[in-house]
């Protein structure tokens, strides 16, 4: 019986801990309409300024006081990033404001590699939590007393919040907003300065979040990915905006993983988001949520007609192929090496475009078919003895299976929704490959599935590279070309006139997205292809994130986009990487700069390419 | 029995009865106007009959055949064209494209990878555009175009597949004046031409009167009058529901 | 007291107000009058920055206020009243008049809660119910009684009486004899020409987003023509 009480509790404590950092991304999500990606960084932040005070304090007082500083520190941090990065970006399109976020991990995560270095922290006992008193008997099992302290916290903070939202003005203005900004605009409330303040408490949320597990768990680099799936999970489960929901949701999935432990060891992660999925089929929702007719322009509008290929373009790329076609004979080694990762990565963000771009669907989980397609093939090689020229054929199709599942809970969703339901369900991907290492050897990954003709470094290996990923690219964008290409963006433009032109948008969308998994899934395995392994890695937000920085920094208007995109960001990443060890924070305020310098992306400077080099319509009229 | 029959048509929100048992008939060929104040429920039954929203109660048949709560898409199928209060064209395709795209569907293509779309019905799409006077504005950017040539367009989108029935959401919205009159005066041709009935709403009375065959006016969900110009023009209680906003008030 | 010169305003593509120009004075009760789609609501929103004009002036008490925020406006003394309501659904009356609070202004009538359900009765007996527990005419007086608590010396109030049974038109009608009587100068933009007669003590007509007609309540009941050309059917 004790057993089991003491299951229970912790799961609430667990519960508890997530939902103080979640409770501050809803609520920050509910008023300012802004996915913060940077809110696992914030709760990261809290651990680290947590550790540093709890050093240099004494006492109980010092401890617990250090605790609650931590957290109002991170708050101030949050609303510096707030006041710097999201204040000149609200009004851009959803794409703009995530990437924007994105490059605030990126800053943060060197930021604290600088700071703290790169050991993992371990955080002192709680005082009064120590020795004898760090556990409690309960009915014959022990429970550590600090978890219980948690609960207690986070209850109290509940408390807190909930005075503030019903008693105090600056919550009803908080609950009003939520509900209906203009409306709060037009009686007279600054929204800028309630955003700020919404930023301030969120972030502060998260810091504490962090902090409170300092004496649990240290800090280290890893917290703020680590953190980030769980927190999106129940904020998508409770409904995005609801801090009851985020609450219920905390609990609801805590409490099965707890008790799920015991039965299914080694699919704690998993059960979380079959849980979300199921919430998910009956409330597309979630518990809490209303539905809202989201912006139809989640990727930013695209108001260019796509127009043939002029004849310079053609030139252009014409040049380029025979470039590639004859790099073997003058490059090698190393060189060829990074030829042939451009091209892989081209495709992988080539094939996210397509939906991204064309579909105005914004994939945060792009990943998941690419690592799906690398996990395929070298599966494949691995139990099925297929030689690995063969499994290259097989991989799209099971990453476009994968694509199929995935594509059906998320297309009925638009906007944000669409992009947190993607996160998820690449995370249920990747947490399968992790777990289950019985069958893909968890984090150690699969290794020596190299082709068996094809010996991988030589001339012929390049030019299989070369073919399957340019003919990949090429076919992409002669789909767009197709009515398949055209009803997805019509899709796009206008669903209303889609439908009332007798097209069924969903099942364009569905397919579209399955096609463009299936040709993730084969840059996918190129990938092993190339490197003869595949690791978790390559299914993780991070890798989902990069694709959608290659796509971002080509610009979303053109399809050529991608294709420069992808080869900007390997070769940056390739020199940042050998002139700095902070690379990731250059890129992140890289990416922050862009974001704000060019509100609208790189749209301008491809508008400036479009116009040198496609035809007119009077040139094709005076065809 | 007529070409489009209506009859009991019901709708609620939450206890509030938008669209109660509303009956009426289209004959083929005709112009028929919707009026009414705000809140009447004109876009609620327009939404029923395109099938964007389910009826609770009541039924909807085209030609003979029950087109009562089918999808949007099925109903276009039937032979119905449908224009928008707010333009909803394809911003990212040219203006011929958007034509080519009904064409598209219209002949199951949408799903096909095997050519160009811009190639595709581009005869038949130029056909209708020449139909609505927008021939030489084919190539340009939808987006580029001045707002009066969008409501064109989707005049010529909506007759690409030579429906039966056009649903026209106040066609001539946003116009200037003059362009008001010359959409309307091409679409009563086109309808004389072609045989197609046309349902529409609109708030500019003097093109309700210049062009409508007969006049339907709801008033707070209900079915005021069904008539000619100058029936409606004369009805008292017409004349009492749009001075009174929709309410009937007694005078103090 | 406000001046509106000559606005242009768009939604999407569409040209929806043509150099709309209209003023009012201090203490009037000045209708805006015409069949919906008319460009009543857009000539509101227009005023209190809800939309922005591509063109032209709106000057109250002497200053600019196109292109300013909205919060910017509503504290320059412009209360507005949207014709959807627009109450918090999930706040109760009293939280509701919390949001429109601001503080006191001089030479303008000061507004407490005390003195709101003095004004509307139906509101006090129900100060804890939720703003989606109300009926449409409650909803229709806690959004004045919302934008009152910002003690504003001007109001918009779009289409007061739409959609709201007889008996409470009446009240509303009371109410905002009531308004005019403290000193609150009101635009109000209506379809019902017998609501307007009882309250405004001038009326502006729009046809298509121009202005038709300018003068006062008594000279547009004498006048036949423009009432059949504008209001009527």
């Amino acid at each position: 019986m004790g057993f089991y009480l003491v299951q229970l509790l912790t799961g609430l404590s667990n519960a508890c801990a997530l939902f103080l950092v979640a409770s501050g991304l809803t609520l920050i999500f509910g008023v300012t309409r802004i996915v913060n990606f940077s809110h696992g960084s914030f709760y990261m932040l809290g651990a680290y300024i947590a550790y540093t005070l709890v050093e240099q304090s004494s006492g109980a007082f010092g401890f617990w006081g250090s605790l609650l500083l931590a957290g109002i520190a991170v708050g101030i941090i949050g609303l510096i990033v707030e006041l710097i990065v999201l204040k000149p970006i609200y009004k851009s399109p959803e794409l703009y404001q995530l990437v924007a976020t994105f490059g605030v991990i990126l800053v943060i995560q060197d930021l604290a590699q600088w700071i703290w270095g790169a050991e993992d922290l371990f955080g002192r006992r709680a005082p009064g939590f120590k020795g004898e008193n760090a556990t409690v008997d309960i009915a014959g099992t022990l429970m550590p007393t600090y978890d219980l302290a948690i609960i207690a916290i986070a209850l109290s903070v509940l408390g807190i919040l909930w005075f503030i939202f019903n008693r105090t003005r600056f919550g009803i203005l908080v609950r009003a907003a939520t509900l209906d900004r203009e409306m709060v605009s037009a009686l007279g409330v600054n929204q800028s300065l309630l955003f700020s303040g919404v930023f301030f408490l969120g972030s502060m949320l998260a810091g504490i979040g962090g902090a409170v597990q300092l004496p649990k768990g240290g800090a280290s680099l890893l917290m703020d990915f680590e953190i980030l799936s769980p927190i999106f999970v129940v904020v998508v489960i409770g409904g995005m905006g609801s801090i009851w929901g985020v609450f219920v949701a905390s609990i609801l999935v805590s409490v099965l993983q707890a008790f799920g432990v015991l039965f299914f060891p080694q699919s704690t992660l998993v059960l979380m988001f079959l849980v979300m999925a199921v919430v998910l089929i009956f409330r597309p929702w979630g518990l809490y949520g209303k539905e809202e007719s989201s912006t139809e322009h989640a990727a930013g509008e695209i108001k260019e007609p796509l127009r043939e290929v002029g004849s310079k373009m053609k030139m252009v790329f014409l040049t380029i192929i025979a470039l590639l076609i004859i790099s073997p004979i003058f490059l090698e080694g190393y060189n060829l090496n990074t030829i042939i990762d451009v091209l892989v990565f081209c495709l992988f963000a080539a094939s996210l475009h397509y939906i991204l771009g064309t579909g105005g669907l914004v994939s945060f989980g792009h990943a998941a078919f690419y690592g799906g397609g690398a996990y395929a093939a070298a599966l494949l090689v691995t139990y099925a003895n297929t030689p690995m020229e063969l499994a290259i054929f097989f991989a799209p199709f099971l990453a476009g299976f994968v694509a199929l599942i995935i594509g059906w809970f998320c297309v009925r969703l638009t906007g944000v929704y669409f992009a947190m339901l993607t996160l998820a369900f690449a995370q249920v991907l990747w947490s399968i490959v992790f777990q289950w290492s019985a069958v893909t050897k968890g984090d150690d990954g699969l290794t020596d599935v190299y082709p068996q003709i094809i010996t991988s470094g030589s001339i012929l290996h390049y030019y299989v590279v070369l073919i399957l990923a340019v003919g990949g690219i090429i076919l992409l964008r002669a789909m767009a070309h197709t009515p398949f290409g055209y009803s997805l963006r019509g899709g796009r433009d206008s669903s209303l006139r889609s439908e009332a032109i007798g097209m069924d948008v969903k099942l364009i969308q569905m397919s579209s997205f399955v096609f463009a998994g299936a040709m993730a899934g084969l840059a996918g395995s190129l990938f092993v292809f190339t490197k003869g392994s595949v690791f978790p890695d390559e299914m993780t937000i991070a890798r989902s994130f990069d694709a959608l920085l290659m796509v971002f920094l080509g610009g979303v208007q053109s399809l050529t986009g991608p294709i420069s995109g992808a080869a900007a960001f390997t070769l940056l990443h390739e020199w940042l990487v050998q002139i700095t060890e902070y690379w990731r924070g250059c890129l992140g305020i890289l990416i922050i700069c862009i974001v704000i310098l060019l509100p609208n992306g790189l749209a301008g400077i491809g508008e400036l390419f479009r116009n040198i080099f496609t035809k007119t319509p009077k040139e094709e009229a005076a065809k | 029995m007529s070409f489009l029959n209506v009859k009991d048509l019901s709708k609620n929100f939450g206890g509030i009865k938008a669209v109660q048992g509303v009956s009426f008939s289209l004959e083929k060929g005709e112009l028929l106007a919707l009026i009414g104040p705000n809140g009447a429920g004109k876009s609620t039954c327009f939404n029923m009959l395109f099938g964007q929203l389910k009826p609770d109660a009541g039924s909807v048949v085209l030609d003979g055949e029950n087109i009562t709560g089918l999808k949007p898409r099925k109903i276009w199928r039937k032979g119905v064209g449908r224009t928008f209060q707010i333009t909803a064209t394809y911003g990212s395709m040219t203006v011929i494209e958007n034509v080519q795209m009904a064409l598209i569907s219209h002949h199951h293509q949408g799903f096909s990878f095997t050519k160009r779309a811009t190639k595709m019905y581009r005869e038949k799409a130029m056909e209708m555009l020449e139909l609505v006077g927008m021939a030489e504005q084919a190539e340009r950017g939808t987006a580029t175009i001045a707002y009066g040539d969008l409501k064109s367009l989707e005049l010529a989108i909506a007759l690409a597949h030579e429906p039966k029935l056009l649903l026209m959401d106040e066609p001539a919205a946003g116009m200037a004046p003059t362009e008001r009159q010359a959409l309307m005066a091409l679409t009563k041709r086109i309808v004389e031409e072609k045989g197609v009935s046309v349902l529409f709403t609109e708030h500019d009375m003097d093109v309700v009167f210049e062009h409508a065959d007969r006049i339907l006016v709801l008033n707070r969900g209900q079915l005021l009058a069904n008539g000619t110009v100058d029936e409606i023009r004369s009805n008292p209680q017409v004349q009492e529901v749009y001075l009174g906003g929709g309410t009937t008030f007694a005078n103090e | 007291m406000l001046k509106v010169k000559k606005i242009n305003s768009y939604y999407g593509g569409a040209h929806i107000l043509h150099d709309v120009s209209l003023n009012v004075e201090q203490g009037e009760v000045v209708a805006l009058l015409g069949r919906n789609g008319a460009g009543k609501s857009t000539t509101m929103k227009s005023i209190c920055g809800l939309v922005q004009p591509k063109s032209g002036v709106v000057e109250f008490m002497g200053q600019g206020m196109q292109g300013k925020p909205p919060y910017h406006i509503c504290r320059a003394g412009i209360g507005y009243v949207p014709e959807e309501r627009r109450v918090f659904s999930e706040l109760t009356i009293l939280e509701n008049l919390e949001v429109g609070k601001r503080s006191a202004r001089q030479d303008v009538p000061q507004w407490s809660h005390e003195k709101l359900f003095e004004l509307f009765p139906n509101l006090a007996e129900r100060r804890q119910n939720l703003g989606s527990q109300l009926s449409g005419g409650e909803q229709q007086m806690l959004s004045i009684a919302r934008t009152l608590m910002g003690n504003p010396s001007f109001i918009l109030l779009d289409e007061p009486s739409e959609g709201l049974a007889p008996v409470i038109v009446e009240q509303m009608a009371l109410a905002i004899m009531e308004l005019k009587k403290q000193g609150v100068t009101i635009l109000l933009s209506e379809q019902n020409l017998h609501f307007a007669k009882l309250v405004a003590d001038r009326a502006v007509i729009l046809e298509s987003g121009f202005v038709r007609y300018g003068g006062t309540i008594v000279e547009l009941e004498a006048d036949e023509e423009v009432r059949t050309a504008y209001l009527m059917v």
